[in-house]
């Protein structure tokens, strides 16, 4: 196995036919380094869109109102209607599955035209209602200051918390917004805090871009009455989000006068189920990578042993020879079956270099541009297990095998006489 | 040595069956140096195979010192070649890309002889050829005599009890080729039997016992008392 004489002859047989060889082991090549940064794409898509929706509570349901599609208790269809205030209780209530219960209303954006001024700076942004317990369901890091309490609510005080971008074109880079003054729809609030999201999911507009103010206050300050307009309720442990989801809107409907079969009137999204859906679709496109990616990895070996044949064709009189001086078939087989693993494992192996150091430049390149751009790009590190590079590893060296074993075989069936008889 | 009664050996082309051995009778005692002549078509080449143990036959037995040579599985085959049979071809057949010294060792290569051992037993026998110089050349840097005397190293470092060589002077100008026989005739006084196969009546003269072949059968058997008068045939012929 490790005489120098057959690593000689192994060198020697494949530099003799340098382009065939470069050629058939670019194809082992290429076939492994598309798997590999298939894998690792695919990986880093996944690791990209959970990272924006890891924390993101996934055991959580929102919902929202529509006119009513079924005319019902004497209501007709198409009536708008509103949740209120009092729902949250009432829910508490009936559905004690429920972990957390908040509301969270929309404020006016002035038609796309600023709504919040100071002194000669402006801005459109979104003004949302919010209640303390929203960040337990999609947290974010406060970088100064604090999130909304439960006094702001009770006092209906009017503060606000603003995002990043607010930040940003609302005050110098220098300036602490702390205490400061913003006027939104015309009403002044004193800004209390500055957040950062911390997952990428965004409701009504992007965190960045917003300002929360207490959800009391902007009941009180627009006019809302006791409207409310979305909900989000966390399922407690154990609990599946879809059961509760159910029975908020029976009681909901239940309240309002909704006919129950009414599917328009109270929209819902359910987090836990977007979240399996999500993983269903990660699997598909791994299984899509595995399949993509071995259907080229076998192409290359075919390619091996393609050549390899090509090889025993033209040194079939050598073999002959080796044959007639003792060469038993068995020393044949082995050294043609190490020539094709030697060639798919060196070009795979490569192959897998190469891939792996893709990824790594990739990675590198986007963990230097995270800090600067906030895009909502899906997509962070890029990445092979170990388990999937020793495997494709092991299934080169398996297909080497079998890629050697056809020509192998072809070659001890041809007698050293026919062979030493070609000329 | 070599005994060889009733043996038959025809070819299968196509729906075509070609008898090329007929029934062939044939002894051969240790030390002999024997030529097998023939015109194409006559069943020399097939007879050497069988003899190499480079192709089965039909009908018949074939004895090896004293082991039958019947139905032997590759391996086998291959095992005995190695150490009963030593090759020379007319193309001489070295491998390109190894140099003299290794195409010599490659028989021990099969034995399993370590690198180092069979390198140096190699290099002796080119020595005793005259060719020490030439150990580190490969085979294209080397004339056709050269090559030839390589392959006879390597035909005998293996120690073999028989030499077999398939017109081993077929590619090679007259000087050299008995220059080659009397390499060969040497080989044979120290003991090994030799059988050449030629269709050269002046080689074939050089040996000590010439079968000549027809038609799958042998047509007759010149032995050493005889052999001025087959030169003075082939002279008048």
């Amino acid at each position: 196995m490790f005489d120098i004489d057959r690593w000689n002859e192994i060198w020697n047989a494949l530099a003799k036919n340098k382009i065939r060889s470069l050629l058939t082991a670019f194809g082992v090549f290429w076939g492994i380094f598309m798997l590999i940064v298939m894998a690792g794409a695919g990986k880093g898509l996944e690791n990209g869109v959970s990272e924006g929706i890891a924390r993101f509570a996934t055991n959580s349901a929102f919902f929202w109102t529509d006119r009513t599609a079924e005319p019902y208790k004497g209501f007709k269809r198409g009536r708008y209607w509103n949740m209120e205030a009092e729902d949250l209780v009432y829910l508490r209530n009936n559905v004690p599955e429920i972990e957390y219960i908040t509301p969270k209303n929309f404020g006016g954006r002035n038609n796309g035209g600023p709504n919040v001024i100071r002194g000669k700076k402006n801005g459109a942004f979104n003004v949302k209602g919010d209640y303390p317990d929203y960040v337990k369901i999609d947290p974010c890091t406060v970088l100064k200051g604090r999130w909304i309490n439960e006094m702001d609510i009770r006092d209906k005080r009017k503060v606000c918390v603003i995002g990043e971008k607010v930040f940003e074109q609302m005050f110098d880079p220098k300036e602490n917004p702390l205490g400061q003054y913003l006027k939104i729809s015309g009403v002044y609030y004193q800004v209390v805090g500055l957040i950062k999201p911390e997952t990428r999911i965004n409701i009504n507009g992007r965190t960045e871009e917003s300002v929360s103010i207490p959800f009391t206050t902007m009941l009180q300050t627009y006019n809302m009455g006791n409207q409310v307009h979305f909900l989000a309720i966390t399922a407690k442990k154990g609990v599946p989000v879809t059961v509760v989801e159910e029975k908020v809107k029976e009681f909901i409907k239940k309240k309002h006068s909704i006919a129950p079969t009414d599917l328009q009137a109270l929209n819902s999204v359910n987090i836990e189920k977007e979240f399996k859906q999500m993983s269903g679709l990660f699997l598909g496109i791994q299984i899509l990578t595995w399949i993509v990616g071995v259907g080229t990895l076998l192409a290359g070996v075919i390619g091996v042993s393609n050549i390899m044949l090509v090889i025993i064709k033209e040194r079939t009189k050598e073999i002959g020879v080796q044959r007639a001086i003792g060469a038993t078939p068995r020393t044949i087989i082995s050294q043609i079956m190490l020539e094709s693993v030697v060639l798919t494992t060196v070009a795979g192996y490569i192959g897998l270099s190469l891939g792996v150091g893709l990824l790594e430049l990739v990675n590198k390149v986007l963990e230097s541009t995270a800090g600067k751009s906030d895009d909502n790009v899906f997509f962070t590190h890029p990445e092979v297990s170990l388990t999937v590079a020793i495997s494709a590893l092991a299934v080169l060296i398996v297909a080497g095998l079998f890629a050697g074993m056809i020509p192998a075989t072809r070659a001890i069936k041809i007698k050293p006489i026919d062979a030493l008889r070609e000329e | 040595m070599i005994q060889i009664s009733n043996l038959h050996k025809s070819y299968v082309m196509g729906s075509n069956s070609l008898h090329v051995l007929k029934g062939l009778d044939l002894d051969i005692d240790e030390g002999e140096f024997v030529s097998i002549m023939g015109s194409s078509g006559s069943g020399k080449s097939t007879l050497l195979n069988i003899l190499g143990i480079l192709d089965d036959y039909d009908e018949g037995s074939y004895y090896l010192g004293g082991r039958l040579m019947q139905g032997l599985n590759e391996t086998k085959a291959a095992m005995t070649r190695n150490e009963m049979i030593g090759f020379i071809f007319q193309s001489f057949n070295l491998i390109s890309f190894k140099n003299a010294v290794e195409n010599v060792a490659l028989p021990l290569y099969y034995q399993k002889v370590s690198r180092k051992k069979r390198n140096l037993i190699a290099l002796e026998y080119l020595d005793r050829l005259g060719l020490k110089e030439w150990a580190h050349h490969l085979p294209s840097e080397m004339s056709g005599g050269q090559k030839q005397r390589v392959a006879i190293a390597r035909a005998l470092i293996s120690k073999p009890k028989i030499i077999l060589a398939d017109e081993p002077t077929g590619a090679l100008d007259s000087t050299t080729s008995f220059e080659v026989m009397d390499i060969l005739k040497e080989i044979n006084d120290q003991g090994k039997t030799v059988i050449i196969v030629t269709h050269e009546h002046d080689i074939a003269a050089m040996t000590k016992k010439i079968i000549r072949l027809k038609d799958g059968v042998i047509e007759e058997v010149i032995k050493n008392g005889e052999l001025q008068m087959f030169k003075d045939r082939v002279r008048t012929e």
